[in-house]
């Protein structure tokens, strides 16, 4: 069953065409890695799911419903949790308060709260950092956190842009293990540039290029492509 | 100790303190403290928009005065008691803060300074312009007889001070309530980063139409005690000078702390009276004061203690 999918899905900035006639689809409970060179529209694809930017033109559904004028606080409602490529954490707030903000919209009360949060940085392994400013944290520990404000949403479907940028190689490492964890209850959609990544975690492979989608298969599939390759080398 | 003891406690003891005092203090600061207190709560009315919400109005000043002209009218012309006339200052006030919100929230940053800047201007020349009812700057006098509530003279200093420790206890208690509830760390997420708190699923503009409505009902409940205990109903109130001082107020304070409201117009009142009483050019010593501060406590005198020592204050 199809979780998520899009028709003819646009969006062009100032006549650069940054996502063009998009067909996606992500059936129900996997994991899917959304990979291309840099400036390929798939901050921008993303955006326009979750309603944080506006399409110029085409359909978003979620769940077999049409949700293309949905404002991205009904989306989220919904069941979509975003995190974002350039860490956008509260700075100033403790990272309890942080990650507490994403799970009061599914659980009330101080204890129920307190279980959730500290259930997420304890997934992400910054338990121990609870009580210390966002704004403090390195960058990969702020992408650590914003993962966590994802997981707190207990969402049905988790998009996450590039989460692995900064992180050290035992974070990763226990990063492909927590996807592994939550793909069992969730749909993830992941941009990545880390080819490890990409290939250990993720079920299917969508390539975009030039806001179009150029391939989509197993990972294997998509690294023995020679258009994928041609593209990732400058070429295609 | 925990956090929230801690923080009943030095808020109780504000309170009490408050209490306190009426029975120390000479009749000069007696009347002074009455009037800071009820200044106080439109500070802490301005706060909830901009200490908490981040939204910076500079027409607060038409919050303010419906609520003072809801009770002025009311009483003066409609015959109201003093409680009717209260409910139709808060009412005013409402009525006033919904519309301006629904307007002037569909900008932003400069664009809603300027917005209910304008806003408050119009205010301001209406209650000129309807001078037949409002009496223009010579304003309307309530009389004795107007200010008796529940048999208690308004007019009497001891019965002046309760009721503005009252309204004072009222709204310092209420936007305590507010910020430690999930509801004002949502104003606060906002205030830091709005596009984050959109992406976690809060209608931003519902809970920024909500601090408004909070905001302009705190500051028009106070323009309306303002004018029974003090009598006065005038358009000053109403003009630009009205929208500044509480910004004023809470930056030297604190924006974003529940203190830091009162501290500030305690501070900036005995700031003008006491530098008045030395010299004439009082403002340049006021402005002065204003420019240190500025520069030495940035977040303000309750903001500098939380930076500094009370990192859990409120
Ligand atoms: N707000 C914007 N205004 C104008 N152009 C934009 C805007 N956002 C993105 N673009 C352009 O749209 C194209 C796609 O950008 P996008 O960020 O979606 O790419 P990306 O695949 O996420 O790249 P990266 O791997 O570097 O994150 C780029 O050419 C970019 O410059
Ligand atoms: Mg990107």
């Amino acid at each position: 069953m199809t979780l998520l999918s899009t028709r003819g899905l646009s969006k062009s900035f100032a006549g650069l065409q940054a996502v063009h006639e998009v067909d996606f689809d992500l059936p129900k409970g996997e994991v899917r890695a959304l990979i291309g060179p840099n400036g390929a529209g798939k901050t921008t694809f993303v955006g326009l799911l979750c309603g944080r930017i506006a399409p110029s033109s085409g359909q978003v559904f979620f769940d077999g419903r049409d949700i293309s004028h949905l404002p991205a606080h009904k989306r989220i409602g919904l069941g979509m949790a975003y995190t974002f490529q350039i860490t956008s954490v509260f700075g100033r707030l403790s990272l309890f308060e942080n990650v507490a903000l994403a799970a009061r919209r599914r659980v009330q009360g101080t204890a129920a709260v307190r279980a959730e949060v500290m259930g997420a940085l304890a997934k992400v392994g910054l338990a121990g950092a609870a009580e210390r400013a966002a704004g403090d944290l390195s960058y990969g520990h702020q992408r650590l956190l914003e993962i966590a404000m994802g997981l707190a949403q207990a969402p049905r479907l988790l998009i996450l842009d590039e989460p692995t940028q900064g992180l050290s190689d035992a974070e990763i490492t226990g990063f492909k293990a927590l996807i592994r964890e939550l793909s069992a209850t969730t749909t993830i959609l992941l941009i990545e540039h880390n080819m490890s990544v990409v290939m250990e975690v993720a079920d299917q492979v969508t390539v975009l290029n030039f806001g179009e989608i150029l391939a989509e298969g197993t990972p294997e599939e998509m690294h023995a492509n020679a258009q994928v390759q041609a593209a990732y080398l400058g070429t295609g | 100790m925990s956090d929230r003891a801690k923080t009943l406690l030095l808020h109780g003891g504000v309170l009490v303190l408050l209490f306190a005092l009426q029975f120390v203090l000479p009749a000069y600061h007696h009347g002074n403290l009455a009037r800071i207190m009820v200044l106080a709560s439109f500070a802490i009315g301005y706060n909830v928009m901009f200490g908490y919400a981040g939204l910076l109005s500079l027409g607060h000043a038409l919050f303010f005065a419906a609520g003072m002209y809801g009770l002025g009218l009311a009483v003066a012309h409609g015959g109201a008691d003093p409680v009717s006339g209260l409910l139709a200052g808060i009412a005013a006030a409402l009525a006033v803060s919904v519309a301006v919100g629904l307007l002037a929230l569909r900008t932003s940053g400069v664009a809603f300074m300027i917005v209910t800047l304008m806003f408050a201007q119009v205010g301001y020349l209406a209650v000129l312009y309807f001078g037949t009812y409002t009496r223009g700057d010579e304003g309307i006098v309530l009389q004795q007889a107007q200010r008796v509530l529940w048999g208690i003279d308004l007019t009497q200093p001891g019965a002046r001070y309760f009721a503005a420790l009252l309204l004072f206890a009222v709204c310092l208690l209420a936007t305590l309530g507010l910020v430690r509830a999930p509801f004002g760390k949502v104003l606060i997420a906002i205030r830091e980063n709005e596009e984050r708190a959109r992406m976690l699923g809060y209608d931003v503009f519902r809970y920024k139409l909500a601090a408004v409505v909070i905001s302009g009902v705190l500051s028009g409940l106070a323009g309306a005690v303002y004018g029974l205990l003090f009598g006065f109903v005038g358009a000053t109130f109403a003009s630009v000078q009205y929208s500044i001082f509480p910004l004023l107020w809470v930056l030297l304070g604190g924006a974003g702390t529940v203190l830091g409201p009162f501290v500030g117009t305690l501070f900036m009142f005995y700031l003008i009276d006491l530098s008045s009483a030395v010299t004439s050019a009082y403002m340049l010593v006021a402005g002065v004061a204003l420019v240190l501060l500025t520069l030495f406590a940035p977040q303000g005198l309750v903001g500098e203690i939380r930076n500094r020592i009370w990192r859990w204050l409120p």
